[in-house]
């Protein structure tokens, strides 16, 4: 094959991602210490999570309930025994030398979430942290580095999928997804910033229409869903250009600077490490009864994809109206709750400002703590449908509701914001299309577009109250 | 009056403090006392003083005051497991069944040298020296248990506590004429004790008699809410009675009675089988196919637990720390410094048996092996209630003898590894003389039978009737 035609091939992103959710138990995962917010170092710590000698773990019940939740939202298949493993490796941040994890036989299995299957969930130990003393907090540089164990032992589930995410923006897509799924089950903060959410995804790239995989990248703890963007996309980049130079690429685990773009390899002589993985004999294996089986299932809340097909099929929305409501929990709760007190308003339509106008105007915040009530809300809207307002002048009918409150049609009465009446808004027509006679005579030659020209100088005179459609029709009666 | 009170049994002595003879305060003073005359090097700790809180003289245990083997935390007190990685250390809390059995009225009197974390048959691999067979100081006591064994025999204590992972508890008591007992896997709470193999690990009494076993052993057991693995007992440990083993069935397994054993300890072994008949017991042959490969497929679990057991032993938190700079030099100058040579090898054993490409023929197949042991006792347990076997296949050996020889050292664990792979309680008792020193007699039977073994070794006990006072230094 010439040059050339490795320069010009096509290649396709192979993307599996690995999650690590701290749980929201009130206790560690092995032992009785609460779990720490921020406290002074070393004060949520007991012998257990200090891996003082004699000390053994005792499986945190509350986690492996979350653990359950967990596996069954994401469709897989409990194991009726569970195994927990140590993994072995010494490390400041590991007081015991060894992690508690899963390794062969994980709590759950074989699942799937929206498009992305799910490979495993299984259940481990955090690490404590290591605050490096130095000027710039990195382990390079640093004079000393000391120990906090606060975090050490706090649960951890790790959701591992299938290679199946074939680009950057669909691996942030999902992980959006996971996070609103994770949130509505209230079994984890699932903040990146803050660690309770992180997220590695491994990376390969292949010749479109290969089958098998090539090598793969891993790249470490992305906290934000633009940094694993970004990341995800700047590997793929990097491994396509090594292999149109003809270069191969080299398993390893990379860490991306979110600040310079840059892919650095990490622990590149660790990457042989034998973790030495064996049934951890301290523990016995979990198998949960029928009623925990029974517990985590009742404990299931409506999950965001089951809400967005439902939410389609009931109120007749297009998919992706339905999953940007039903993704964003808050939202598609005011979406239903303006439904419900609808007055006559079409779902179809509601979801549409809520959507787009109302989203626009409040950004990321809470549509409930805003002082838009759904019944307002879905008054306006049926306002709109029966042509009371104009679309253009109901917008600030809206302005007006998200910054005041208020009842839309008070707002139309007291600022003169209503439709106009047949009559007026004849004259006004007629008066644009004179003044106007340019286009006029484009749009009979059969320029259509032309007619924007008169729809403006007669937005222009009524303020936005007239009606887009009814100011056409009206034009084209008069052509 | 001290003296006399110094030959009872632990239990006889209990009957005194009840009876109001002798208070707790004086029983506590007198074995002090006799714990400071240790020229064994039995003990690494001995109590300065009455314990914090005198028990009730109505108490259980009768206020007798216990020795404690040194890998069990005792809270504030040194427990180093006979490292010198964990010289000096002081735990922050207590050994679960350390503290059952001070609840129950029997105060820590000390602390009782072993094989570094429990890995030896000699207790030559203490970090602090070895103990001495208080029967021939020039031979060892066993182990790792062997300071508290050496102490019971030597009357510098009245009871014991030790733990057995492949015969550490039994294997010591056989070589210094007392009665050790290592109970089903999971009867005793494991909380609070140093880890050596997770799986195989349990704590039981050593003690003059089968009363004072079934005693201590009574207040010991329990499923505790800190060990995951522990169970406790079906039923309560009951004080043996019985004089007769009548309608006792013995089998006796040719692969652990044959080729090894030395002439003197078989005569012993044979003399006690008979005493069974004449007892009203029946001795029939039983197969334990498996046990052959007992030893090998036990220096293949224990090493690769412990390997993993003793990672946390890195300088960062707590014990020794030598090296600095960097963490590579700190995990290494303190491991080299703090971990004697037996500790040493056993680590790299195991490291080696779990490493990658080498799971499946070493750790993995070990683990298949020690299914079939416990397959074969089960089924050998179809046909007799009991397993008798000799302890050791010697009498206790001379000091330095088989430092220079570590599989010799291994191989002298034979009868006693098959058990703790199976998870079953065995109890060694005295049987007899050989050579002017104790010959041990083993009998093991299935998961939870402690009162069988115990009703059975006190029979046999009284019949032999054995005279351990020349122990006693």
């Amino acid at each position: 094959m010439s040059e050339g035609a490795v320069a010009e091939r096509t290649y396709e992103p192979v993307i599996g991602l690995e999650i690590h959710v701290q749980l929201s138990t009130r206790t560690k995962m092995f032992c009785g210490c609460a779990l720490s917010f921020g406290e002074e170092p070393n004060t949520r710590t007991c012998p257990v999570c200090l891996g003082l000698p004699g000390t053994l773990p005792v499986v945190n019940a509350e986690a492996i309930h979350y653990g359950l939740m967990i596996g069954m939202a994401l469709g897989c298949e409990p194991a009726p025994r569970s195994i927990f493993h140590r993994k072995n490796y010494f490390y400041p941040d590991l007081p015991k030398g060894y992690q508690v994890s899963q390794y062969d036989i994980p709590l759950a299995r074989d699942g799937r979430l929206g498009d992305i299957r799910i490979h495993r969930v299984h259940l481990e130990e955090d690490a404590a942290k290591l605050v490096h003393a130095g000027a710039t907090g990195r382990i390079h540089s640093a004079e000393a580095s000391v120990v906090d164990f606060n975090r050490g032992g706090t649960p951890l589930v790790e959701i591992v999928t299938e290679p199946d995410v074939r680009s950057a923006s669909q691996a942030a897509e999902w992980l959006r997804l996971l996070r609103v799924t994770l949130r509505q089950l209230g079994v984890s903060d699932v903040n990146m910033e803050e660690g309770s959410l992180r997220c590695d995804a491994n990376v390969s790239i292949r010749p479109a229409a290969q089958t098998t995989l090539g090598v793969k990248t891993e790249l470490k703890n992305m906290n934000s869903f633009r940094f694993l963007e970004r990341g995800v996309e700047a590997e793929i980049v990097r491994q396509e250009e090594l292999l149109r130079a003809g270069e191969p690429v080299v398993q390893e685990t990379l860490h991306y600077d979110p600040r310079t773009g840059a892919l650095t390899s990490l622990r590149s002589k660790e990457e042989a490490h034998d973790y030495r993985y064996f049934p951890e004999p301290d523990l016995v294996p979990v198998a949960p009864t029928e009623e925990m089986l029974e517990r985590a299932r009742a404990a299931l809340p409506e999950l965001p994809a089951e809400r967005a097909e439902r939410m389609a099929s009931e109120h007749g929305l297009a998919p992706d109206m339905a999953r940007l409501l039903a993704y964003r929990t808050e939202l598609g709760d005011f979406f239903e709750a303006t439904v419900a007190s609808a007055g006559g308003a079409e779902p179809r339509a509601i979801a549409n400002w809520v959507t787009g106008e109302l989203t626009a105007r409040l950004g990321e915040s809470d549509p409930w703590e805003s002082k838009v009530e759904p019944q307002a809300l879905a008054r306006l809207v049926a306002m709109v449908g029966e042509g009371a307002v104009a679309g253009s002048a109901a917008k600030d009918v809206l302005a007006v509701m998200v910054t005041d409150g208020g009842d839309p049609a008070a707002i139309v009465d007291e600022r003169g914001l209503g439709t106009t009446d047949e009559g007026e808004l004849a004259a006004i027509v007629e008066r644009a299309m004179a003044d106007q006679a340019a286009a006029v005579d484009k749009v009979r030659a059969g320029n259509d577009k032309a007619i924007g020209a008169i729809m403006g100088h007669v937005m222009r005179e009524t303020k936005g109250r007239a009606d887009g459609a009814e100011v056409q029709r009206l034009i084209r009666e008069r052509l | 009056m001290s003296a006399e009170l110094l030959k009872l049994t632990a239990a006889g002595a209990a009957e005194r403090v009840r009876a109001g003879e002798v208070s707790c305060g004086e029983l506590f003073e007198a074995w002090r006392e006799r714990a400071g005359a240790d020229e064994l090097n039995a003990y690494l700790w001995r109590a300065d003083g009455p314990p914090a809180e005198q028990p009730a003289a109505d108490s259980p245990l009768g206020a007798v005051p216990l020795a404690v083997k040194d890998l069990f935390c005792t809270e504030g007190v040194p427990s180093a497991a006979g490292s010198r990685i964990l010289e000096g250390y002081r735990p922050p809390y207590t050994a679960t069944a350390v503290q059952r059995l001070a609840s129950a009225g029997a105060p820590l009197l000390g602390k009782t040298n072993m094989d570094e974390f429990a890995m030896g048959s000699s207790n030559e691999n203490s970090g602090y020296g070895p103990v001495k067979n208080p029967w021939d100081p020039s031979r060892v006591p066993g182990g790792s248990s062997g300071g508290s064994a050496a102490a019971v025999a030597a009357g510098l204590a009245p009871w014991a506590i030790g733990t057995d992972t492949g015969g550490s508890i039994r294997q010591p008591a056989a070589l210094c004429g007392v009665v050790g007992l290592k109970p089903t896997y999971g009867a005793v709470s494991r909380c609070g004790m140093i880890a050596f193999a997770s799986s195989l690990d349990q704590a039981g009494p050593l003690t003059r008699d089968v009363t004072d076993a079934a005693l201590l052993l009574r207040h010991m057991v329990g499923a505790d809410p800190c060990d995951s693995t522990s169970t406790g007992l079906p039923e309560e440990v009951r004080l043996p009675s019985a004089e007769s083993l009548e309608g006792l069935r013995f089998g006796v397994p040719p692969e652990l009675t044959g080729a090894g054993i030395e002439p003197g300890v078989r005569e012993v072994f044979e003399a006690t089988l008979a005493r069974i008949e004449e007892l009203g017991g029946s001795v029939q042959e039983v197969a334990l196919p498996h046990s052959d490969q007992a030893i090998s497929a036990y220096y293949l679990i224990a090493p690769a637990e412990a390997s993993a057991n003793l990672a946390r032993f890195d300088g960062v938190r707590y014990g020794v720390r030598k090296g600095g700079g960097d963490l590579r030099s700190l995990y290494e100058e303190t491991r080299e410094a703090g971990f004697g040579p037996e500790v040493k090898r056993r680590i790299m054993l195991g490291t080696y048996a779990l490493s990658s490409g080498y799971y499946d023929a070493y750790y993995g197949r070990a683990q298949q092996v020690r299914t079939k042991i416990a397959d074969d006792f089960r089924a050998a347990f179809e046909t007799v209630d009991l397993i008798a076997t000799p302890t050791t296949p010697t009498v206790a050996f001379a000091l330095g003898e088989k430092t220079d020889d570590p599989l010799a050292m291994y191989l002298n664990d034979f009868c006693t590894v098959p058990m703790p792979l199976a998870g079953i309680p065995a109890i060694s008792i005295p049987g007899g003389l050989s050579e002017g020193l104790p010959v041990g007699f083993q009998l093991a039977g299935p998961a939870f039978s402690e009162n069988r073994i115990l009703d059975a070794a006190h029979a046999l006990e009284l019949s032999i009737g054995f005279d351990g006072s020349a122990g006693r230094v």
